[in-house]
C-alpha cells in the first residue's frame, strides 16, 4: 500500500530553554510499522503527544488520510482513529479492568457488553484479561495488555506504541510482537517508539530518527545495521564501558531467607530471598518491573525494616537497622525514584548532598550541620562526576535526568561504599550519561566495593554484572555467572511469559 | 490566555515580595468592603493601620501590640515547624486553653503563698499541659494512623468544655462571690506576668516569643532536625531514604506546637487575660495559622505578620470604637488576607506566561 | 435526674434530624474527596450557607428559597476555595482553613442585624397512612422535606458514583489526575464542578441548621458540625452507605447527650457537650486501626494538579 494514513509537515515546539521538535516532518502508511527511534530528551515524547492531541504545536501541520487534522485534546484524536499505550500508564489502581478500558473510550457499551468485548477481544489477540480484576494487582506485563486493549476496543487506523517492551520479559516480547503484526496485517499502523534497535530491526519497516528534536535521518532497518542506527541516533560513537574479569573476594553482604509484606497497597512481598555478593563483583538484578525491586531496595537501604538475620554486612546483622545506621557500617543505596526519593526536587544540590552523606562525610557537629563542608562534598560529586550545573545552591529539579543522575550516583560512590545498591541506575538517561554512569559503578568494583545493579535493561545488566539473578513475583532466582546466558535462558529465569497463552497467537 | 509555568528555582524575590503584594491587595479590598458597609475606606484602613502606632491613642494601643503578637509569634513559631513537616495541628486554640488550665491550677494551688519558685513552676505547667494535649494527636497518628488534622480540632471544642468545666468548678474563685472564673493571677505577686519595663506591653510571653523565633530560625536553618523537617515536608520519600523517622518527627513537631502553643496560655492566663473564666480564649491558635502561612513559616517572617496581625486586632478595636466598624469585619480582613496571600504565592513557584496563539 | 423522662420514639426521630446537617454536609465533601480534592472548609460554607440562607428566608418567607439561597451561597464561597486551588495551584490544607476562617467571619458580618431574629418554619410533611404508623410513623415519616432530601442526596451520589460515567470519570480524577490528564479528561473543570457541589451541599447543610435546628441566627451556629462532617468521611471510608450510618450515629450522640443533659443525670454538662467530639475521635482511631495499611483514600487527594506538558 503506497497511500498515506498520516502525514507530518514541519512540526515545531519549543519549550522555555529547549526546542523539543524543530521542523519534524514525515508519513506513515496504513499496515506498515514505523519506528521512531531517538535517545532520551530527542523529542520522540513531545512528538507523539502532539499527534495524540496532548500537545498543541508551535508551527507545522498534520493530515489524516489527506484532510487536516489538529486534534485539540485526546478525545479528538480517538474519534479520529489513534490510539495510544503510555509508556508509563495511564491506568488508575484502585479501579477495575472494565472501568479502566472504559474510560479510554469515547462511547463505552454497558459495563456487561464490555466485559464480553474485551474477553472477545483479549482471545482474539492472544492477551489473556480479567475484566472484573483491579489494575492495581495486576502485573506489569498484564497492565500493558489492559492498555492494549483499550486501544483495539477503538478499532485505531493509527497505534503509537511508547516504549513498548521496557516492562515486558523477552518471550512477552515475541507475544506482543505477534499481536502487533496480527495488526499490521489487518491494515494498522503503528508507530513505535523505542531506543533497543535489536528490536526495532525485527519489527519495522521503516525508522525515522530524531536528535535534538530534529529528524536526522531514516532507514529501512531490516536492512541497516544496528550500529549504523546507533550512530544516527547519538551522533557520535560510543564508549563501551571495559572492565578487568573480576577476582571474586570475600562475602560482604549476605541477604538470608528475606522475606518481607508488601511496604505499601499494591506492592510486592519479598519472599524468601537468599543471596551472597562479594567484594570486588557486580551482581545485576534482572525483572519486569514490579517484581519486587523496589521492595529489595528499601529492604537494603533500610527504609523498610526486616529480620535483622536476614541482612548481614560482613558478617553482622543489620536487617533491623535504619538507613544512617547501615550507611555508617558501608551500605549504601542509590533509589530508582529520582525526583523525591533519592533527591528532593525543591532543595539545592548541597541540601541533597547532606541528604545521605551526612554520616559518612561527617556534615554535621552535635547536631548542626556543617554547610561549608557540605557544599564542598556537593562540588567535588558535581566535579568528578561531570554534573552540569551553575553549582551547588541549584536546585535538583533544575537538572535534567541524566545530570540528576550523575549527581544521585555520583554522591554515593563519593562516599566509599563497601556495597552499593543501586536501582534502575540508567533510566531515562541519555546514552553518554548512561555511559559513565556503568563506568564509575565498574570502577567502584574495582576499587574493591561490592556493587548491587537492579535493572530492567537486560542489556545493561549483560554488559555490567559479573553474575545475574532475576526477580519474579518478589523471589529471587539463584544469581548465574553472566558470561555466556543466552536471551532465552534469561527469559525463562525472568519468569517467561507471564502465564501468556501463546498458542491463541497465530500470525 | 495566561499558562502557568513552573520555575526551576522558587523566586527569591517573589518569596519575600508576595506577602507584601498580599497585603497591598487586602487593604483594596477591605477598603472596598469598608464602603460596602458605608465606612470611609481611606479612613478606616487608616485606622487600622496607622493610628494605634502613630495616631492620638498610641501611647495606650503601641504596649498592646506586644501584648497580642506575644501569643501569636509563640503560637504560630510551633504550628510552622509541623506544617514544614508535612504535620497539620490546628488545634492549637485547645494546646493554648489546656496551657492556661494547668498553668493556672499550679499557681492557684500555691495561692496565697509567696514565691520564686511559683512562676516558674507554672511556665513549665503551662508548656506540659499544652504538649500533653498535643501529644494526643501525635500519638495517634503515629500508633494508628488517624488523621492529625481532625483529632487536633476535635480536642478543641473538648479543651473549650474543660476549660468551662475548670472555670465553674475546680478553679473557681471562692471568695468570687459565685461569679464564673478563677481568682486573678495578674494580681497574686509570686504568680503574676506582669510587663517587665511597665507601659509597653513587654511581658515574660513576648521574651518567650522572641527566643522562640530565634530557636526557630537557628534549627531550621543550621539543625539537621531543622533539614530533616524541611526535608519530610517536601519529599517524605527523600525523607524516609534519607533515615528520618516519620513517627520521631511528628511527635517532636506537634511537641514543640502543644509546648510553645501551652506557653502562650500560660502567660496570657498569668499576664493580660488575668485569669481563667469561660470566654479565656480569644482565638489566637486559630489566628496563628494565618500568622504562621503569612510569614512563609519562616520565624523571622512570623516575627513580622505577627506583629501585623496584632496591629490588625488593635486597629480593628479602634476601628470599632471610633468608627463602629463590626467586629466581624475584622476578622473576615484577616481571612481575606491570608486568602491574597495563597493565590500570590503561586507566582513564587510559577511564573506566568502569555499564550496568545493557543485559542482553545 | 429523670431519665424515664427520655422517651425511645422522639429519640429516635430526633436523631434523623441532628444527623440531617451533617449528613448534608458530609456527601457534598465526600464527592469533592472522591474528585482529589481535600476542601477542610466545610465549617466556613456551612456557616456561609446558614446565614445567606437565613437572610433569605427572612426576606423571602419562604423556607424553601432559603435552602437555594443557602446552596448557592456555600458553593459561590466554595468556587473561590475552587479558583485558589485549582487555578492557584495553592495549598489545599491552608485554603481549606483559610475558608473557614473566612466564613465564620463573613457569616458573622452578614448576620449583623440578624441575631435573635426567627426564621419562618419548615413544614413537616404529613404523610397520610404512613405517619400514622405506631413507632415507625413519628420516627421516619413526621420529618421537613430537608430530611429526605439528605438521603435522596446520598442516595443519588451513591447511583452516580458507582453506575454513571461522569461518576466514573470523577473517580478517576481522584484516583490518578495525571493518567486522567493523559486520557484526555479536565482533571480541573471536574474538581471545579465537585467543589462547588460541596460547598451547596455545605450550604444546605449550614441552613438546615438555622432555619430549622435552631431555628433563629445566633453566631457559630454550626459549632463544628463541619469539622463532624469530615471526620464522618473519613469514618465512612468515602463510601455513601457508610456515610448515613456514621451520620447517623454522631446525630444519636449529640440527641442522647442533650436529652441527658434536660433529665439532669448526675454527669458534668461539660463532660456531655464534648462527648460527640471524643465520640468522633475514638471512631476515626477505631477506624485507622482496623484499616492497616491499605486506605480507601482515593489516590490523589489533596494533591495540585498543573499539567506541565
Amino acid at each position: 500500500m503506497t497511500d498515506v494514513l498520516l502525514s507530518l509537515s514541519g512540526l515545531t515546539k519549543a519549550y522555555p530553554g529547549v526546542v523539543a521538535n524543530s521542523d519534524v516532518s514525515f508519513d506513515i502508511r496504513p499496515g506498515e510499522v514505523h519506528a521512531l527511534l531517538g535517545e532520551n530528551g530527542a523529542g520522540k515524547s513531545t512528538l507523539v503527544k502532539t499527534i495524540y492531541g496532548l500537545v498543541r504545536p508551535d508551527a507545522g501541520q498534520m493530515t489524516l488520510r489527506g484532510a487536516a487534522f489538529a486534534p485539540s485534546e485526546p478525545r479528538a484524536a480517538r474519534a479520529a482513529g489513534v490510539a495510544m499505550v503510555f509508556q508509563h500508564f495511564s491506568l488508575f489502581d484502585a479501579l477495575d479492568v472494565a472501568e479502566n478500558i472504559a474510560l479510554g473510550m469515547e462511547n463505552p457499551p454497558p459495563m456487561r457488553d464490555l466485559a464480553a468485548r474485551i474477553r472477545d477481544v483479549s482471545e482474539r489477540y492472544g492477551l489473556p484479561l480479567d475484566p472484573s480484576r483491579v489494575v492495581g494487582d495486576l502485573s506489569a506485563g498484564e497492565r500493558q495488555r489492559v492498555e492494549i486493549i483499550r486501544c483495539l476496543l477503538q478499532d485505531p487506523k493509527l497505534l503509537i506504541m511508547d516504549e513498548p517492551t521496557s516492562v515486558l520479559t523477552p518471550q512477552e516480547v515475541d507475544i506482543l510482537f505477534a499481536t502487533l503484526r496480527k495488526l499490521q496485517a489487518e491494515g494498522t499502523a503503528i508507530l513505535y517508539i523505542s531506543h533497543k534497535l535489536e528490536e526495532i530491526r525485527a519489527l519495522c519497516q521503516h525508522a525515522t530518527i530524531l536528535r535534538l528534536g530534529k529528524v536526522v535521518g531514516t532507514c529501512d532497518p531490516r536492512e541497516t545495521s544496528a550500529r549504523d542506527m546507533a550512530e544516527m541516533m547519538v551522533g557520535t560513537v560510543l564508549q563501551v564501558p571495559s572492565r578487568e574479569a573480576a577476582v571474586a573476594g570475600e562475602v560482604v553482604l549476605a541477604l538470608t531467607g528475606l522475606t518481607a509484606p508488601p511496604p505499601r497497597q499494591f506492592g510486592t512481598a519479598l519472599c524468601d530471598i537468599t543471596v551472597e555478593v562479594r567484594k570486588g563483583e557486580v551482581l545485576g538484578i534482572g525483572g519486569v518491573a514490579g517484581n519486587g525491586q523496589d521492595e529489595l531496595l528499601l529492604a537494603l537501604s533500610g527504609e523498610m525494616r526486616v529480620g535483622s538475620e536476614m541482612v548481614r554486612l560482613k558478617g553482622q546483622p543489620i536487617g533491623h537497622l535504619p538507613p544512617n545506621a547501615r550507611r555508617s557500617r558501608g551500605l549504601l543505596a542509590a533509589p530508582e525514584e529520582r525526583m523525591g526519593h533519592a533527591a528532593a526536587p525543591d532543595m539545592s544540590l548541597t541540601e541533597n548532598a547532606v541528604l545521605t552523606g551526612v554520616v559518612r562525610e561527617d556534615l554535621s557537629d552535635r547536631g548542626f550541620l556543617r554547610w561549608a563542608k557540605a557544599r564542598t562534598f556537593a562540588e567535588s560529586v558535581i566535579a568528578k562526576f561531570d554534573v552540569r550545573t551553575p553549582g551547588p545552591g541549584s536546585t535538583a529539579r533544575s537538572l535534567s535526568g541524566g545530570n540528576l543522575q550523575k549527581f544521585v550516583i555520583g554522591r554515593e560512590i563519593m562516599q566509599r561504599p563497601e556495597v552499593l545498591v543501586v536501582n534502575q541506575p540508567t533510566w531515562g538517561v541519555d546514552a553518554s550519561a548512561a555511559a559513565f554512569i556503568r563506568q564509575a559503578l565498574l570502577d567502584l568494583a574495582e576499587a574493591g566495593a561490592a556493587v548491587i545493579v537492579v535493572s530492567q535493561d537486560l542489556d545493561e545488566l549483560m554488559e555490567i554484572s559479573d553474575r545475574f539473578a532475576a526477580l519474579n513475583g518478589g523471589r529471587l532466582s539463584p544469581p548465574r555467572p553472566a558470561q555466556g546466558l543466552t536471551v532465552e535462558e534469561i527469559g525463562l529465569m525472568l519468569g517467561g511469559a507471564h502465564d501468556m497463552e501463546v498458542a491463541h497467537v497465530d500470525a | 490566555m495566561i499558562r502557568l509555568e513552573k520555575r526551576p528555582q522558587p523566586s527569591k524575590v517573589w518569596t519575600w515580595a508576595t506577602p507584601v503584594l498580599a497585603v497591598v491587595a487586602t487593604m483594596i479590598f477591605g477598603g472596598l468592603m469598608f464602603a460596602l458597609l458605608g465606612k470611609d475606606p481611606v479612613l478606616a484602613i487608616r485606622t487600622i493601620f496607622y493610628d494605634p502606632l502613630f495616631g492620638e491613642f498610641s501611647s495606650y494601643s503601641r504596649p498592646q501590640l506586644l501584648v497580642k503578637a506575644g501569643p501569636l509569634i509563640l503560637i504560630a513559631t510551633g504550628l510552622a515547624m509541623g506544617f514544614r513537616a508535612g504535620i497539620w495541628n490546628i488545634g492549637a486554640e485547645g494546646q493554648y486553653i489546656i496551657g492556661a488550665v494547668f498553668a493556672a491550677s499550679v499557681g492557684l494551688a500555691a495561692y496565697p503563698a509567696e514565691s520564686v519558685l511559683i512562676f516558674p513552676a507554672m511556665v513549665i505547667a503551662g508548656a506540659v499541659g499544652g504538649t500533653l494535649w498535643a501529644m494526643i494527636p501525635a500519638v495517634l497518628r503515629v500508633k494508628f494512623g488517624t488523621n492529625e488534622i481532625l483529632v487536633s480540632l476535635m480536642l478543641v471544642y473538648v479543651a473549650e468544655n474543660i476549660l468551662a468545666y475548670a472555670a465553674l468548678g475546680p478553679l473557681r474563685n471562692p471568695d468570687g462571690m459565685g461569679f464564673p472564673g478563677s481568682r486573678n493571677l495578674s494580681q497574686y505577686p509570686s504568680a503574676a506576668n506582669l510587663d517587665l519595663i511597665p507601659g509597653t506591653g513587654m511581658h515574660w510571653g513576648v521574651v518567650a516569643a522572641l527566643i522562640a523565633v530565634i530557636f526557630g530560625y537557628i534549627l531550621l536553618s543550621r539543625h539537621i532536625l531543622g533539614f530533616q523537617i524541611r526535608l519530610a515536608g517536601q519529599a517524605p520519600r527523600a525523607a524516609a531514604f534519607s533515615g528520618v523517622n516519620p513517627g520521631r518527627l511528628v511527635l517532636i513537631c506537634m511537641g514543640i506546637a502543644g509546648a510553645l502553643a501551652g506557653l502562650a496560655g500560660m502567660f496570657e492566663v498569668a499576664g493580660p487575660a488575668g485569669r481563667i473564666s469561660i470566654d479565656f480564649n480569644v482565638g489566637y491558635g486559630f489566628t496563628a495559622i494565618i500568622v504562621a502561612f503569612l510569614g512563609r513559616l519562616h520565624p523571622v517572617g512570623i516575627l513580622l505578620a505577627g506583629l501585623l496581625m496584632a496591629l490588625t486586632y488593635i486597629g480593628g478595636e479602634v476601628a470599632q470604637l471610633t468608627l463602629g466598624l463590626p467586629v466581624a469585619a475584622i476578622q473576615l480582613f484577616q481571612g481575606m488576607l491570608l486568602f491574597f496571600l495563597l493565590a500570590v504565592d503561586v507566582l513564587t513557584n510559577y511564573s506566568l506566561r502569555w499564550s496568545g496563539r493557543e485559542v482553545a | 435526674m429523670d431519665l424515664s423522662a427520655i422517651s425511645p420514639v422522639l429519640l429516635l426521630a430526633a436523631l434523623m434530624v441532628a444527623a440531617t446537617p451533617i449528613l448534608l454536609a458530609a456527601i457534598g465533601e465526600l464527592v469533592v474527596e472522591r474528585a482529589g480534592v481535600l476542601n477542610l472548609g466545610v465549617e466556613g460554607m456551612m456557616i456561609t450557607g446558614a446565614i445567606c440562607g437565613f437572610i433569605t428566608a427572612v426576606a423571602t418567607g419562604s423556607p424553601m428559597l432559603g435552602f437555594v439561597g443557602a446552596a448557592l451561597g456555600g458553593a459561590a464561597l466554595s468556587l473561590l476555595f475552587g479558583v485558589l486551588t485549582q487555578y492557584l495551584l495553592s495549598n489545599q490544607v491552608a485554603t481549606g482553613l483559610a475558608l473557614t476562617l473566612f466564613g465564620i467571619g463573613l457569616a458573622s458580618l452578614l448576620g449583623q442585624g440578624y441575631v435573635g431574629v426567627r426564621a419562618p418554619s419548615v413544614p413537616k410533611l404529613d404523610i397520610p397512612v404512613l405517619s400514622d404508623l405506631p413507632w415507625l410513623g413519628p420516627i421516619l415519616f413526621r420529618h421537613d422535606i430537608i430530611v429526605y432530601l439528605g438521603l435522596a442526596i446520598v442516595a443519588a451520589v451513591w447511583w452516580f458514583l458507582r453506575h454513571s460515567r461522569g461518576g466514573l470519570v470523577l473517580r478517576a480524577v481522584g484516583e490518578n489526575h495525571e493518567a486522567a490528564h493523559a486520557l484526555g479528561y479536565h482533571v480541573t473543570r471536574v474538581r471545579m464542578a465537585a467543589i462547588a457541589f460541596g460547598g451547596a451541599c455545605a450550604g444546605l447543610g449550614g441552613a438546615y441548621l438555622s432555619l430549622v435546628r435552631v431555628p433563629q441566627w445566633t453566631e457559630g451556629v454550626t459549632a463544628g458540625a463541619g469539622w463532624i462532617a469530615l471526620a464522618i468521611v473519613v469514618f465512612a471510608s468515602w463510601r455513601p452507605g457508610r456515610l448515613v450510618v456514621g451520620a447517623f450515629l454522631f446525630g444519636g450522640i449529640t440527641v442522647l447527650q442533650l436529652n441527658l443533659q434536660a433529665a439532669r443525670v448526675q454527669i458534668p454538662v461539660e463532660v456531655l457537650s464534648m462527648s460527640p467530639y471524643i465520640v468522633t475521635i475514638v471512631a476515626l482511631v477505631a477506624l485507622s486501626a482496623r484499616k492497616g495499611r491499605g486506605s480507601a483514600a482515593p489516590g490523589s487527594l489533596g494533591q495540585s494538579f498543573h499539567a506541565a506538558r
